[in-house]
């Protein structure tokens, strides 16, 4: 079996950065953290956030999820360096709108190119809380510090 | 197709079920999820649908004909019920919700009304959710100690650590497994009830996977109580059974209060019903009692016995055909299995590998199955797949499983 009909889902970049994380380590000493948790599947990442005058200088995470969540965590991490708090913040709630419906009429598309593989995600209903898992961390990380958050 | 006893007849049995005729994501639905809730035969739809078309009252109520056909109907159920688990009576056998409630049910009468403060229950590693949280919200709420029995790497459970937590006379209930929903184990119930019974303690079989594999008989085990639901012996859901012995029954306090659960109601005060109807508060699932009648009724004309032979095959087969599936890690080897088999890919992740074979057709569960603690166990903090047999389950479904485990694994690799 193929499985060609998978690779909206599977597409090269997500299997890429779902088995080569990028950012994949923790931070020496972040500004904001936050765990993402979804203890019925039991994927589970630390988000860590370096945020100086109001703009995200660095950003990392560690943890154990399927090639969605990780690859989401890398992408992620990868997009989130120079945004501002607020612009972060924004990104997260289109994201996890366009992860939920695949339409995203707000989205500002350049921002959201990188992302754009992981939105095959919501024609798999069951699979789309493994996308949100680190925005869902990350808005817990923005709220405050050492918060947990779940994508249940 | 394949069969494991001359009078098991698989194409017949698959017939049955109009759901496994069908196709899911343009492929023949291959349905490895009888674990988590079988499917249905016609026979349990038929009976529910006549039942809501023709023969529809409350139960215990009315003086007038369709009520008390309706009643007769449902108290059949239960006579059912009794003489599937050999139950010396119909009112040792109280109607619940599922598993799930018969569980709390016996957290909150017989634990808060029967067990003191400082009596202990046992569960093991290996529990289902549904029979280790009532049992830490008892010793929360009431001072009863929780002890866990531990599992060997086989996935059995350790008789010698049950022997040692048994030991000091104070434990009140050993609350087990008769087989594990992730590992397929299963448990020597009738040795650990002679164990728990000689330390002087109750005990309570989760039987939600082992009725549905194996004849079972309360009266053999000599088991205090026994749980079993509806919805994974191929009837509905909404309905689960709690057989408790006769004179526990008596002992313990109602759980839910109102209506059918009482003899005389005051404004400040009542007396209760006996039992079974003190623990059966309210209008009772009856579509679903006839549906549970009409799947017990199913399964016996097959009979348990070629039903536990057909899974035995399943079982060899399914071991060592995934066995050569590489970098497959099999997670349970216990002696006395049943057709449960939660498992990992050395290269993927359960979802990705549930969300693979759900393209085949193949639905499996993955996750942790309800049972987080065995998974820490396991070192499987991740999650695993669970492949799960029914009866209408094929080697021929088996090999096709393994073989598109062989084509994830490459396509994660």
């Amino acid at each position: 079996m193929s499985f060609s009909e998978l690779r909206d889902l599977y597409q090269d970049i997500i299997l890429d950065h779902g088995r080569k994380p990028r950012n994949f380590r923790r931070l020496d000493a972040p500004t904001h953290r936050a765990r993402g948790d979804n203890p019925l599947c039991g994927d589970r990442i630390e988000l860590f956030l370096d945020i100086q005058r109001e703009h995200i200088v660095d950003a990392a995470f560690i943890g154990r999820g399927c090639a969605i969540s990780v690859a989401s965590g890398s992408l992620m991490t990868e997009t989130l360096p120079g945004k501002t708090p607020a612009q972060a913040r924004a990104l997260s709630d289109a994201f996890r709108a366009f992860a939920m419906t695949g339409i995203c009429p707000a989205c500002d598309a350049e921002a959201m190119e990188r992302l754009t593989p992981l939105a095959g995600v919501h024609e798999f209903p069951s699979r789309v809380k493994c996308a949100t898992l680190p925005w869902v961390a990350l808005n817990a990380a923005l709220d405050g510090q050492g918060q947990e958050a779940s994508s249940e | 197709m394949d069969g494991a006893a001359p009078s098991f007849d698989i194409a017949r049995i698959r017939a049955d079920f109009p759901i496994l005729a069908s196709e899911h994501r343009g492929k023949q639905l291959v349905f490895l999820d009888s674990g988590a809730s079988a499917q249905k035969p016609r026979q349990v739809i038929d009976a529910m649908v006549d039942c809501m078309r023709s023969a529809y009252a409350n139960v215990h109520r009315g003086a007038y004909h369709l009520s008390e056909a309706a009643t007769a109907a449902f108290e059949a159920s239960r006579e059912a019920t009794a003489r599937f688990l050999n139950a010396p009576s119909a009112l040792d056998i109280i109607f619940t919700s599922n598993s799930t409630m018969a569980m709390n049910l016996v957290a909150h009468s017989f634990g808060r009304g029967v067990l003191k403060p400082g009596q202990a229950v046992v569960a093991s590693e290996m529990e289902h959710h549904a029979n280790l949280v009532p049992w830490q919200m008892l010793r929360d709420a009431h001072g009863t100690e929780l002890r866990i029995c531990r599992i060997t790497d086989a996935g059995e459970l350790d008789l010698g650590h049950l022997a040692e937590l048994l030991a000091d006379g104070r434990v009140g209930l050993v609350a087990v497994t008769h087989m594990s929903n992730v590992l397929g184990t299963v448990t020597p119930a009738a040795q650990i009830a002679r164990m728990a019974h000689e330390a002087g303690a109750k005990v309570l079989f989760d039987g939600s996977q082992a009725a549905v594999h194996r004849r079972v008989d309360v009266q053999a085990l000599d088991a205090d109580f026994y749980c079993f639901t509806g919805h994974k012996l191929y009837g509905p859901t909404g309905i689960g059974v709690l057989y408790a012995r006769a004179e526990l029954q008596r002992a313990m306090p109602p759980f839910l209060g109102g209506g059918d659960m009482i003899a005389t109601v005051g404004l400040h005060h009542s007396t209760w019903a006996e039992p079974p109807a003190k623990f059966e508060a309210g209008t009772p699932p009856i579509i679903e009692a006839i549906g549970l009648h009409a799947a017990i009724n199913y399964v016996e004309a097959i009979g348990m016995g070629a039903i536990e032979a057909h899974e035995r095959a399943l079982v060899d087969h399914a071991m060592a055909t995934l066995s050569r599936v590489d970098g497959l890690t099999i997670h349970g080897r216990a002696q006395d299995r049943g057709g449960v088999f939660a498992f990992g890919l050395d290269t993927a992740h359960a979802h990705d590998v549930a969300t693979l074979l759900d393209r085949a057709g193949i639905a499996v569960r993955s996750g942790r199955h309800c049972a987080e603690p065995l998974h820490e166990r396991l070192g499987a903090e991740g999650g695993t797949c669970r492949a799960s047999f029914g009866l209408y389950t094929t080697t021929t479904e088996i090999d096709y499983l393994a073989e598109t485990l062989v084509s994830a694994r490459k396509f994660f690799a």
